[in-house]
């Protein structure tokens, strides 16, 4: 595995075409939930000042939120910038010229004036555009409108189909959103920023992988899927075939499984399993968040790209070996789950659970869940790892809260489902694994299937990241 | 509890045999377990969904309370709730549960 | 103690806590019936 980028877009006025801000508005009441959530959108400077959005982009290492006092927002970082080993952070303006540019179908329509703030950013696009009464009309015939930071109106999605469920306007925003960002994160891998010369040669792209959990299609095929082609044709990819594996929350640690199948058996040199964010979950636990008086902080879709290729002496190594998927007769219960993904695949690899120098499991941001009623996933999930420590005899159960902390991190995922499933972590795994001292990551994800409402169960997937042993004998040589 | 959910239970309840109806939580904490149990006896605190004043009455339980391990077989109780007992907030799913019994 | 032989159970299960088919395996292993499975997840 080499490395892992994100693309994090801060698109506050997308927060009212969130799931549920969308049905709040639309509610009883709904013109005061509006308001509340305009008046509570942060700046961009805000959003990247932002501690936990800093860790995503790698420039914070997700251990030094211990030090930074809570409720994070209240404690910008100095300095911070919109990019950093990890990835890049863009804003509504660099979004939507991106969204100009994935509009394919020719669906998106802005206002004359923002048209011209586009172009003056991103150079001569393809841009249609609108007067504000024809812009109203198409909102009153169903298309989905665009707004900047909450009160301007500066464009619209159309409906590419009357009477196609499938290719309705919020519809085929979600996926405009996920291919976006899914692009950028793409781009932002393949540019190589800041990285090591030999990796960032420019070897083509055999395959991507999808592993995001929105549902491209029409009518007759409503989830055929396969976006991670159309983000790579955006990203100017062309030597790549491409595909989507669906598993909701563990999609991309599936995905990473294959990938390093795939190259691990010479299919393929490079496997990019890709991913765009959630437009759905923006502003999910926004209502808890006016409540205590935050910002809305989940006003960011997050797209990642993780390079797969064959052992270059250098890159941790993917341990598709001890890789642990939940299976259909496995419980489901939270211990249960751990068994299947942490404690039996460990033991397999004669392994002590302690052997693991971090657990990426769910990292979601607990500013975020807590003031909703969700408690702190993060810290649920390393109480368990931990348990099964004291349950395998390696520690007393007196020793779980500091086996917990020795070998977990704090939540800072923003609340993207596949994203905070484990791979939000991957870049700082990544350089652990080799400028830092980790010998073993275990990545841990789950899925909640039961959500589709096809069956009770939850899925889930582990996989081990190694220290390449070839790079170590290389370092002790020097 | 959202309200879809609220309007299934209700009309559940509604269809018949709620003499032989109880039921039974898996929440993991006090907040959530106080939140169902009284949405499911006295009605909807939030007012907001169908439930909301309509006092279904059912029995609640949750699977942590001593009562309720005691029902069950120790080895099926092991193999799916197992260490939870001790990973979940039982005092205060216990506390939860008595205000809702209690009044 | 509590008797769920021949009950009809609703079993409101959640992800992080006990979620509906563990619970439901407790309660058929006592001859209670599960007229109602469902999960939460809040994340």
């Amino acid at each position: 595995m080499r490395t892992a980028r994100f693309a994090v877009a801060h698109v506050p006025g997308l927060v009212l075409s969130g799931s549920k801000p969308r049905r709040d508005i639309q509610a009883a009441g709904g013109a005061e939930v509006r308001a509340a959530l305009c008046g509570a959108l942060r700046s961009f400077e805000g959003a990247v000042g932002y501690p936990p959005h800093q860790v995503v982009l790698g420039t914070l290492a997700p251990e030094a939120l211990r030090e930074i006092p809570r409720p994070w927002h209240l404690q910008p970082v100095a300095g911070a910038r919109p990019e950093g080993p990890g990835g890049v952070m863009i804003d509504e303006l660099g979004f939507h010229a991106w969204l100009a540019r994935a509009d394919t179908a020719r669906l998106v329509q802005f206002d004359e004036t923002f048209a011209e703030e586009v172009r003056a950013r991103a150079g001569n696009l393809q841009i249609s555009t609108m007067g504000a009464a024809d812009l109203r009309r198409a909102i009153e015939r169903r298309a989905e409108p665009l707004y900047l930071g909450g009160h301007r109106l500066i464009g619209v999605v159309n409906p590419a189909h009357d009477e196609d469920e499938s290719l309705a306007a919020p519809v085929l925003l979600e996926n405009l959103a996920a291919k976006v960002t899914g692009a950028l994160a793409l781009r932002c891998l393949l540019d190589g920023a800041g990285e090591d010369p030999r990796a960032a040669a420019d070897e083509p792209v055999d395959y991507l992988i999808g592993c995001g959990e929105e549902a491209v299609g029409d009518r007759y095929q409503r989830g055929g899927g396969n976006l991670a082609k159309a983000m790579g044709e955006l990203a100017g990819v062309r030597s790549a075939g491409a595909a989507d594996i669906k598993a909701f929350c563990a999609g991309p640690l599936h995905g990473l499984l294959m990938a390093g199948a795939l190259v691990a058996s010479g299919v393929w040199r490079r496997v990019v399993v890709v991913a765009g964010g959630s437009l759905a979950k923006l502003g999910m636990k926004s209502r808890g968040h006016l409540v205590a008086g935050y910002p809305v902080l989940e006003d960011v879709i997050v797209g990642m790209a993780i390079d797969v290729v064959a052992d270059d002496g250098r890159s941790p190594l993917l341990r598709i070996d001890t890789a642990a998927v939940h299976r259909i007769a496995d419980g489901t219960a939270p211990h249960q789950m751990a068994q299947v993904l942490t404690a039996a695949p460990l033991r397999a690899a004669g392994l002590k659970l302690g052997d693991v120098d971090r657990y990426a499991v769910e990292l979601h941001n607990p500013d975020i869940t807590e003031p909703a009623g969700s408690g702190d996933v993060p810290a649920r999930n390393y109480q368990m790892i931990a348990a099964l420590a004291a349950q395998a005899g390696e520690i007393a159960r007196s020793e779980v809260p500091a086996f917990a902390e020795a070998h977990g991190m704090p939540g800072f995922s923003p609340t993207q489902g596949h994203i905070a499933s484990a791979v939000a972590y991957l870049h700082h795994a990544v350089a652990g694994l080799t400028q830092g001292s980790f010998s073993r990551v275990q990545l841990v994800a789950k899925g909640s299937l039961f959500l589709g409402r096809m069956t009770e169960l939850a899925d889930g997937v582990s996989i081990l990241l190694e220290r390449n042993p070839a790079g170590e004998s290389e370092r002790r040589a020097r | 509890m959202d309200l879809e959910e609220q309007g299934r239970i209700q009309r559940l309840v509604e269809a018949g045999q709620r003499d032989r109806m109880v039921v039974l939580l898996g929440t993991p904490n006090a907040s959530s377990t106080l939140m169902i149990a009284m949405t499911l006896t006295q009605g909807d605190p939030s007012f907001a969904g169908p439930l909301a004043g309509v006092p279904l009455g059912l029995p609640v339980y949750h699977i942590l309370e001593d009562d309720v391990k005691k029902a069950i077989p120790a080895d099926v109780y092991e193999r799916e709730v197992g260490p939870m007992e001790f990973v979940l907030d039982k005092p205060g799913i216990e506390t939860a549960l008595a205000k809702v019994r209690g009044g | 103690m509590i008797d769920l032989r021949d009950r009809l159970v609703l079993a409101l299960g959640e992800r992080d806590g006990i979620p509906a088919p563990a619970l439901a395996a407790c309660i058929e292993s006592v001859g209670g019936r599960v007229v109602y499975a469902a999960t939460e997840c809040f994340v």
